[in-house]
């Protein structure tokens, strides 16, 4: 599914003494199936532009068309894109409430009014899908499981609603190295399983980099760029003034260049810096 | 001092038996001759190690920063005059002093867990436990809290316990703790540590890109060393090779 962000401009406390432009003139397409990044410092305007993306907040002016639909349109049920375009928000285990893990991910289907059957099945599906044995937890107390494991049920919380989108807010914030990797994992085989549009906010510029097909840069409100990570991570200077930064294998090769060597500049993962390095220095060896 | 550890490998446990919060079901924790299990010392361990917790919206309670970091040496009974001197002491070191009359909640994260530390230094311990205190924040925010953890450390000759999941965090520390399943299963220094990726690995762990590479490099008969830390130090070790 596809989301065009056209000339989005948004106002917080317009009118008030308090008014401030939060996002300033959005231009964003996002095509049917890609995975983006969404990188940008703490009040960047990360948070508040994805909340556009399912109508939790309504542009000051601009528009977003998702599917070909203006969302705000005559006519259009929120109620529907809220379905299409699943919103994973940062920690979002504290939004777990109910009293079994199966009560609490069967919430939004529910709602969405599927027969006892179809939210039974889904209910599965999701679980299994962020890595959970649905026999083995379903009756269990969303609140006696570890933190990783909570945020897994609260995922599943919204895969049960088979968005044909997925955004994700820092999905992997205060989880350990493996837990990162496995919650990160679920989410590319979700992706190649559902072909469904994926986006990550991340402050990690190591995940982003393994992960995405193109990253989105906020700063101030604006989006500042748009690009493969490829050509992002190439701007050392330009993103460490804007609070970010690369990862520290890309900051690695950089600092090589700096010192004469001549390495790419676009690499992203140990793999990529890996073969590079041998081969220089075995071409160097065998001169 | 770093402690890491995968989820639920008991760090945060460990970190809240060092002040005082839990008592020990076995064994002792002893703080310049204190004992956690006696009522008595309570209160002066506590006075003697800080902590700072990873949700700074948690841990803040006053509406403007200087009366946030008063907080703590009002509790103390400590007269005016010198809770203002430590106020503005504690401000200048984690450098927020031209933030005093503000509210904290208008400040970044990183600001916020700044406003908290300065809320533990004012009340002088000589010990900061600081539990993920980096694992909310922006990378801008993240350099800013270890930042002053380090000055904490170096130039004012705090103790610091760091509990973190970044491993480029831990590799700053001078000795690192690591923690599986409530039992401590190495300790060492960075080096001696991260050395040792498969291992941390097996725990769930990880280590610096830096580090993985040149173990890569290594493996396939590349003459590197394999404690390679910084991104400085691997750029030295290349420069020598290519």
């Amino acid at each position: 599914m596809s989301i065009i962000i056209e000339d989005l401009n948004h106002v917080y406390m317009p009118n008030t003494p308090f008014e401030s432009l939060a996002l300033k003139d959005i231009n964003w397409d996002i095509q049917d199936g890609e995975f983006w990044g969404l990188i940008g410092h703490t009040g960047s305007g990360k948070s508040t532009l994805i909340q556009h993306l399912n109508g939790l907040l309504k542009p000051s002016s601009g528009r977003i068309i998702i599917d070909g639909v203006d969302i705000h349109g005559k006519g259009v049920k929120m109620k529907n894109i809220r379905q299409k375009v699943g919103l994973v928000f940062q920690y979002p285990e504290h939004q777990l409430f109910e009293e079994t893990v199966e009560r609490d991910v069967a919430f939004g289907p529910r709602n969405m009014g599927l027969s006892e059957k179809e939210v039974t099945n889904r209910v599965k599906e999701a679980l299994e899908s962020v890595g959970m044995r649905y026999s083995q937890i379903k009756d269990k107390s969303p609140f006696e499981l570890s933190g990783g494991q909570m945020r897994r049920v609260a995922i599943a919380g919204v895969l049960a609603m088979k968005p044909s989108v997925l955004i994700l807010d820092e999905p992997t914030a205060g989880l350990d190295p493996r837990g990162r990797d496995e919650i990160l994992d679920e989410i590319v085989q979700l992706r190649k399983q559902r072909k469904i549009t994926v986006i990550l906010v991340s402050h990690s510029m190591e995940d982003i980099a393994k992960l995405v097909d193109k990253l989105a840069v906020m700063h101030q409100g604006q989006m500042v760029r748009t690009g493969t990570p490829k050509e992002i991570f190439r701007d050392y200077k330009g993103l460490t003034q804007i609070g970010l930064g690369i990862p520290q294998i890309t900051e690695l090769m950089l600092k090589l260049r700096e010192r004469g060597k001549n390495v790419p500049a676009d690499i992203l993962t140990v793999e990529e810096a890996k073969a590079e390095l041998l081969n220089h220095i075995r071409r160097k060896g065998n001169a | 001092m770093a402690i890491i550890g995968p989820n639920g490998s008991g760090k945060s446990t460990l970190a809240k038996l060092f002040n005082g919060l839990y008592i020990p079901t076995q064994g002792e924790i002893l703080m310049d001759g204190l004992n956690t299990k006696k009522q008595d010392d309570i209160w002066k361990i506590r006075q003697k190690a800080g902590m700072v917790f990873q949700n700074p919206d948690n841990q803040i309670v006053a509406t403007i920063v200087e009366e946030d970091v008063a907080f703590g040496p009002e509790n103390l009974g400590i007269p005016p005059e010198e809770i203002r001197r430590r106020v503005a002491e504690a401000l200048a070191i984690v450098e927020l002093s031209e933030f005093a009359d503000r509210a904290p909640h208008l400040l970044s994260g990183g600001q916020k867990q700044r406003v908290a530390i300065a809320g533990i230094i004012a009340m002088r311990p000589e010990c900061i436990i600081l539990d993920e205190p980096t694992a909310m924040l922006d990378p801008v925010g993240r350099r800013e809290v270890i930042d002053t953890v380090k000055k904490l450390n170096k130039k004012e000759g705090k103790t610091v316990v760091l509990i973190t999941h970044f491993m480029d965090e831990a590799v700053q520390a001078d000795r690192i703790v690591v923690m599986e399943k409530g039992r401590i299963i190495m300790q060492g220094c960075p080096r001696e540590i991260f050395k040792k990726a498969e291992e941390l690995k097996r725990v769930g762990l990880d280590v610096p890109q830096v580090t993985e590479l040149a173990q890569d490099l290594m493996a396939e008969g590349i003459d590197i060393r394999p404690d390679v830390l910084t991104v400085e130090e691997m750029v030295d070790n290349l420069c020598r090779l290519l």
